[in-house]
């Protein structure tokens, strides 16, 4: 069916269509109407499931992980200043291998309050042992969460499904929403393997000694291992049922590319057209999107990346201290190439706290990479100090 | 500290922020009130600090010429706890809402009261989240519909003032930001009160609760008998979780140390010497082979 859905309308809907069975949720702006939407889809019976508004997030996220224990498929969803207060529990759904599905809507975090996009949220959960999916449109929100709760369940892991505030979040958009029988054929209901069992009764959360824990933290390793491979062909069996394919990595005009931007989530769709153009104008440029972040693609990102003359690596996030995040690890992937093939990589950080990445932004950084305008390791984009050395440079070429 | 030299108005606390709430927002109330509390007891700017949390009335910080702490949500307590042992000569207040103080920041309140901290804090209770536009809080009545709430709260209701009481507020006051005279009294007792004083100030929001949370507050509104006796914990416990009228007032108002007087004692103490035993002393006590 075609709806005219939100980012976070979608996401609701997904959650719908998987039959999530507890949803425990606290507000927060921009996640906000995805549990209100949630909620009354709950009242008027749309979705069987148990709402619990609870009074904080780290309540919200300890509510699924019982309920999860329990063996009922749970959903949360929240944003930046809500994500970090779920911490310690984001830590535990993954060590206690709970498949809990857990929508981040990107939001900068305070001081310097703001409600606006940017991945530094998420990204800051990179070691938790969750995988993570940045989405770009509100169709691939709900092709991703649908996805989510069958790859989770498959390798007991949660996963955190990511949009841009706002710019996906509150952005309305065309969606073909799939039907209940097609999910329902797609996704079992969930078989918990170490759910609590009276006949089988056991004591969650004990005391670990060093001749066990590093087994229980390799085997999460080996689980993200293994995880990559079932995002690949889950991906391709829903392509199979609804005719949408989705791969770890997205690629678009890569044939001949010797310049490839790296970016992912929302700024994929201001990115392609810039493309375009580029290659109109004789510019052998391509692009790479980053979908599936946790686990990381490396061989597939050295796959495509390698052989290239140079790539632009575009964060919305930075570690600080050093580069950006999708900066720093696809260049520790490319490595691994023999020296000969590997491209020259340039980072790029713009667009913390929700400014605006336009296509002219797009143009002049791609254009200054391949003119050598653009050479820094970093490149603090459009910041308004005369002191950036980056931009002085720019400004006198 | 000595008399002090100058006096102020009202006016004078005022920011050149203009608040951003919805007109008919009961927090213009609270911040009238306030800013008359303060004229009246001269309180030195740079001397006062207010924290709250985040919700619209967190927002209040921004719009009192004070220092001021816009914090993260449901921790101004806890962040009033830092000022006020890091500078325990400032006037330290803290406010926020119901939610910023009953739900995600709840646990705070507690400590407070039983440690007796010496803050005034001034909980602006629209029984609704504001700022997220209109979701159940742990004030709404039962039975309310809000947008998380489709066919009405499940939930009983927290009374914030019996809790403050039973866990150890040595000043509970309950008032109503459309009662501008009473409110600024209220308030004016309670930064003067040594210890912590709780203030929950109904506060209603026209735009998710509707202008009837004013007409409904209203008439329920009721004052203390003329001769109500605060210091009487039993008898202030009587006028929590009503549902049919609204008691305003001073309920409960009692002497005690305040956290940092116990400290300071036990400071003393252990200066003195001799009283506090050495670490020696302690473990020939409890394992005298050592
Ligand atoms: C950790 C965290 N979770 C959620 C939020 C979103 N949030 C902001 S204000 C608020 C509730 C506001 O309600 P209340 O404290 O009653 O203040 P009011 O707006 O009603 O004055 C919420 C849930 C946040 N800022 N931080
Ligand atoms: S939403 Fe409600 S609480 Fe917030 S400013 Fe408006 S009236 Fe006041
Ligand atoms: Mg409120």
């Amino acid at each position: 069916m075609r709806m005219v859905v939100k980012g976070n309308g979608a996401v609701a809907h997904a959650v719908r269509l998987s039959r999530a069975q507890v949803v425990s949720a606290y507000p927060i702006t921009p996640q906000t109407s995805i549990i209100e939407e949630i909620a009354t889809m709950v009242a008027k019976g749309q979705l069987d499931a148990r709402f619990i508004k609870v009074e904080s997030e780290h309540s919200a996220l300890a509510g699924c992980i019982s309920a999860s224990s329990a063996g009922a498929r749970a959903f949360t969803a929240t944003s930046a200043q809500g994500l970090a207060l779920m911490h310690e529990l984001i830590h535990w759904a993954a060590g206690a291998r709970l498949p809990i599905v857990l929508a981040n809507v990107n939001r900068a975090m305070a001081p310097g309050w703001s409600i606006w996009t940017d991945q530094n949220d998420s990204l800051s959960q990179r070691d938790t042992g969750w995988m993570q999916i940045y989405c770009e449109s509100s169709q691939e929100v709900v092709d991703s969460v649908i996805q989510a709760f069958k790859v989770s369940e498959r390798v007991l892991l949660p996963t955190m499904v990511v949009l841009d505030a706002f710019f996906l979040s509150h952005t309305f958009e065309d969606v073909e929403m799939p039907e209940q029988e097609v999910v329902d054929s797609f996704l079992p209901p969930l078989e918990l393997p170490h759910k609590m069992d009276l006949a089988h009764p056991a004591a969650l959360g004990n005391l670990v000694f060093p001749d066990r824990y590093m087994e229980f933290r390799r085997k999460m390793d080996l689980a993200h291992d293994l995880a990559l491979g079932v995002w690949d062909e889950v991906g391709r069996e829903w392509g199979q049922l609804t005719g949408r394919t989705y791969r770890i990595v997205e690629e678009y005009r890569m044939d001949g590319a010797e310049l490839v931007l790296v970016t992912a989530a929302t700024a994929g769709s201001t990115a392609r057209p810039v493309v375009d153009q580029l290659r109109e104008a004789g510019v052998p440029v391509g692009l790479v999107r980053l979908r599936v972040f946790r686990p990381f693609p490396a061989s597939i990102l050295r796959s495509l990346l390698g052989g290239r003359a140079k790539v632009l690596v575009l964060d919305r996030n930075c570690s600080f201290g050093h580069h950006g995040i999708f900066h720093q690890e696809v260049k520790s992937a490319l490595y691994d190439l023999p020296q000969a093939e590997q491209p020259r990589v340039c980072g790029v950080i713009a667009g913390l706290g929700g400014r605006d990445i336009t296509p002219d932004d797009l143009e002049e950084m791609l254009t200054g990479v391949w003119k050598d305008r653009i050479t820094d390791p970093v490149t603090w984009w459009d910041v308004l100090s005369a002191q950036d050395p980056a931009k002085a440079a720019l400004a006198m070429s | 500290m000595s008399a002090p030299e100058v006096t102020y108005k009202p006016g004078d606390f005022k920011t050149d922020l203009k608040p951003v709430w919805c007109p008919g927002c009961g927090d213009f109330g609270v911040l009238n009130a306030l800013y008359r509390a303060m004229a009246s007891l001269s309180l030195e700017p740079w001397n006062t600090v207010i924290l709250s949390g985040i919700g619209c009335s967190s927002r209040l910080p921004g719009y009192v010429a004070t220092y001021g702490f816009n914090s993260v949500h449901g921790r101004a307590l806890a962040l009033a706890t830092g000022v006020k042992v890091a500078r325990p000569d400032l006037t330290v207040i803290a406010v926020g809402g119901d939610g910023d103080g009953m739900a995600i920041g709840g646990n705070h309140l507690m400590h407070s009261c039983r440690r007796n901290l010496d803050v005034t804090y001034i909980l602006m209770d629209n029984e609704i989240y504001g700022l997220t536009k209109g979701q159940t809080a742990p004030t709404t009545p039962t039975g309310d519909k809000t947008k998380s709430s489709y066919w009405g709260n499940p939930e009983p209701a927290v009374d914030p003032v019996e809790l403050a009481i039973s866990t150890g507020a040595t000043f509970v006051a309950r008032g109503f930001s459309g009662d501008l005279k009473n409110l600024t009294a209220m308030i004016q007792r309670g930064i003067e009160h040594r210890g912590f004083s709780f203030i929950n100030v109904m506060s209603p929001c026209v735009t998710w609760r509707g202008d009837s949370q004013y007409q409904l507050l209203k008439a329920k509104l009721q004052e203390l008998p003329e001769d109500y006796d605060p210091t009487n914990r039993a008898s202030a416990v009587k006028y929590t979780r009503e549902t049919d009228v609204l008691t305003t007032g001073v309920l409960y108002e009692a002497g005690g140390p305040t956290i940092g007087d116990r400290v300071e004692h036990i400071r003393m103490m252990a200066q003195e010497g001799g009283k506090v035993p050495t670490t020696r002393e302690i473990l020939e006590r409890f394992m005298p082979s050592m």
